[in-house]
């Protein structure tokens, strides 16, 4: 538990360290920011239709679920950037040689390894969350549903980095092919329940699969254990992959 | 049982091709095991084996009692290990990094920052503590690499090739460094440079294609050795037969009709008998240069 935090804690710290961490804050707040100002402004323009409308969707519906939603999306392409790092840029520099003869067990090099980076994915989640909560200034939020949201984005991006963190085992030497590899697979999966759109049917396995619908879900305020669960699950499956991997590899060579 | 480190019958295969073969020996407190051999001879290899990173195809090795592969956290709790590139993290400073190293290792404040600073002490790492290792030339980087396999004072340390990037001054303080470790804990060091293991060593063992063709001590090494080859440059040509009757000298090669290759017991030192009756004969003495023993006239000689 210890070794835990004690990785966890360096890894949150380098990367702070190289200009990465905040270059990448600094721009996601740019980008959402803005998107953030367009819903804002969307808002302004519909209020007056909405006043006349019986059960209208409200500030919080119309301004909070699209700006997770859009960053939801271009952390798709970040978060592969920093999971790339964790093992395979190691890898590269053979730093990892450290870790491995550490009297330090794998899965406590992946949880330390998980957790540090789940830091920086949070406070992006922090830092997003308190857009929405600056309109309190001047209007009403519907404080459950943002926070909602922000829990559906959390699990969203552990669920990436877990996806990532296992890629980057996966991928040896090569942090590229970790980074563009995860990419891949997280856009897959988060395609998965267009099938429909193709088929004029859907598959409900797939779109069972699909990341997309589970965020979607937790977005409207249900937050129900089905999707929860599926989270869970699937932050545990690839974690449990690269404890896995990471021993079998030192077990052959 | 003092024994640190016992291998038994190492195995490692790379698909087809056998890096290490039938490799077994121990090691005890107070040795300095030197493994010395020519480049791709599988001392990397069986460095990475005994620090857990690379198990073997077949084979045990137990440090400290501890199984490497099965008891592997308590095994390792008792190693410090540098590899063949030392694992830095280049955006630490050099207090952090090693700091790090101390914790991976279980240490806690106040004994960690006391580690540090022996650890740097020991490695003529003071004045750079505060320093990016990043910024830092590679023979200090070096000198981190062999901090950090001391820091937490472990019962075996390994050393892959600790002197490669260092000035002459360097080598001699880590030499120095490298026999007082010795003194109180088990030390294994692989190299190809002979004086390296002469200096530092007290035990070494020979590993040639894999495989594992001399361990011997220090002293043994030295005995057998007891040969060595002069240069000899004249003016005109020397009579053979007239040098080979001097007491001490084994065999003459003419390389060509001035050139000669002297070999000779190193007991018997017949170097001053050479130059003299060389002198005495009119034949022009010009160069007389004692040659340095390569790894490959210890090969050929020990697997004789």
């Amino acid at each position: 538990m210890k070794m835990i935090a004690t990785i966890a804690s360096r890894e949150f710290k380098t990367l702070f360290l190289s200009p990465l961490a905040w270059s990448l804050l600094a721009i996601l707040q740019l980008v959402l920011a803005y998107l953030f100002l367009t819903q804002v402004e969307t808002f302004l323009t519909l209020q007056p239709k909405l006043a006349n409308l019986e059960g209208a969707p409200g500030l919080t519906d119309i301004i909070v679920p699209p700006l997770f939603g859009n960053a939801g999306i271009i952390l798709l392409l970040v978060t592969p950037l920093l999971t790339m790092r964790l093992v395979a840029e190691e890898r590269k520099h053979k730093t990892l040689t450290l870790l491995l003869s550490a009297p330090v067990s794998t899965l406590d090099i992946v949880l330390g390894k998980y957790f540090g980076l789940l830091g920086l994915l949070l406070l992006i989640v922090l830092l997003v969350t308190l857009m929405p909560l600056t309109l309190l200034i001047g209007g009403d939020l519907d404080l459950g549903k943002l926070a909602a949201n922000s829990l559906a984005l959390s699990l969203l991006l552990a669920s990436f980095a877990a996806c990532g963190l296992y890629l980057s085992c996966l991928a040896g030497q090569h942090p590229s092919i970790a980074a563009t590899g995860t990419v891949g697979f997280l856009l897959l999966l988060w395609l998965l329940n267009w099938t429909g759109v193709l088929q004029n049917e859907r598959s409900p396995v797939l779109e069972y699969i699909s990341l997309l619908r589970h965020f979607q879900a937790l977005q409207t305020g249900l937050a129900s254990t089905v999707d929860i669960g599926y989270f869970v699950c699937f932050i545990a499956s690839f974690i449990w992959l690269s404890v896995r991997h990471l021993e079998h590899k030192r077990m052959k060579s | 049982m003092g024994l640190l480190i016992a291998a038994e019958h190492l195995y490692q295969h790379y698909g087809r091709y056998c890096a290490v073969q039938d490799v077994s020996f121990t090691l005890e407190k107070g040795q300095v095991l030197g493994f010395l051999g020519a480049n791709g001879a599988g001392k990397t290899s069986i460095m990475q084996m005994l620090s857990g990173n690379l198990a073997a195809t077949s084979g045990q090795i137990r440090i400290n009692g501890f199984d490497i592969q099965k008891q592997a956290k308590l095994a390792k709790a008792c190693l410090g290990y540098l590899p063949d590139t030392p694992p830095l993290y280049r955006e630490l400073t050099v207090d952090e990094f090693l700091a790090y190293c101390g914790r991976l290792h279980g240490l806690n404040q106040p004994a960690l920052s006391k580690a540090v600073s022996l650890a740097k002490d020991r490695c003529g790492l003071t004045d750079v503590g505060k320093r990016l290792i990043a910024n830092l030339s590679k023979g200090y980087q070096q000198r981190i690499g062999i901090a950090q396999a001391i820091v937490h004072n472990p019962a075996v340390i390994i050393l892959d090739e600790p002197t490669v990037g260092l000035d002459p001054l360097q080598i001699r303080s880590i030499r120095a460094l490298i026999r007082e470790l010795g003194n109180d804990h088990g030390v294994i060091l692989s190299t190809h440079i002979l004086s390296e293991v002469q200096e530092s060593c007290s035990h070494v063992q020979i590993i040639h294609q894999g495989q594992l063709v001399m361990s011997e001590s220090i002293a043994g090494l030295n005995a057998r050795m007891d040969t060595s080859v002069l240069l000899v440059t004249t003016q005109r040509q020397a009579d053979v037969a007239c040098l080979k009757a001097i007491p001490g000298v084994v065999d003459i090669d003419c390389l060509d009709a001035q050139r000669l290759r002297i070999s000779h017991s190193l007991s018997a030192n017949p170097g001053p008998a050479i130059a003299e009756t060389i002198i005495a004969a009119g034949w022009g003495l010009q160069e007389i240069t004692p040659i340095k023993q390569s790894i490959e006239d210890i090969f050929i000689r020990v697997t004789n």
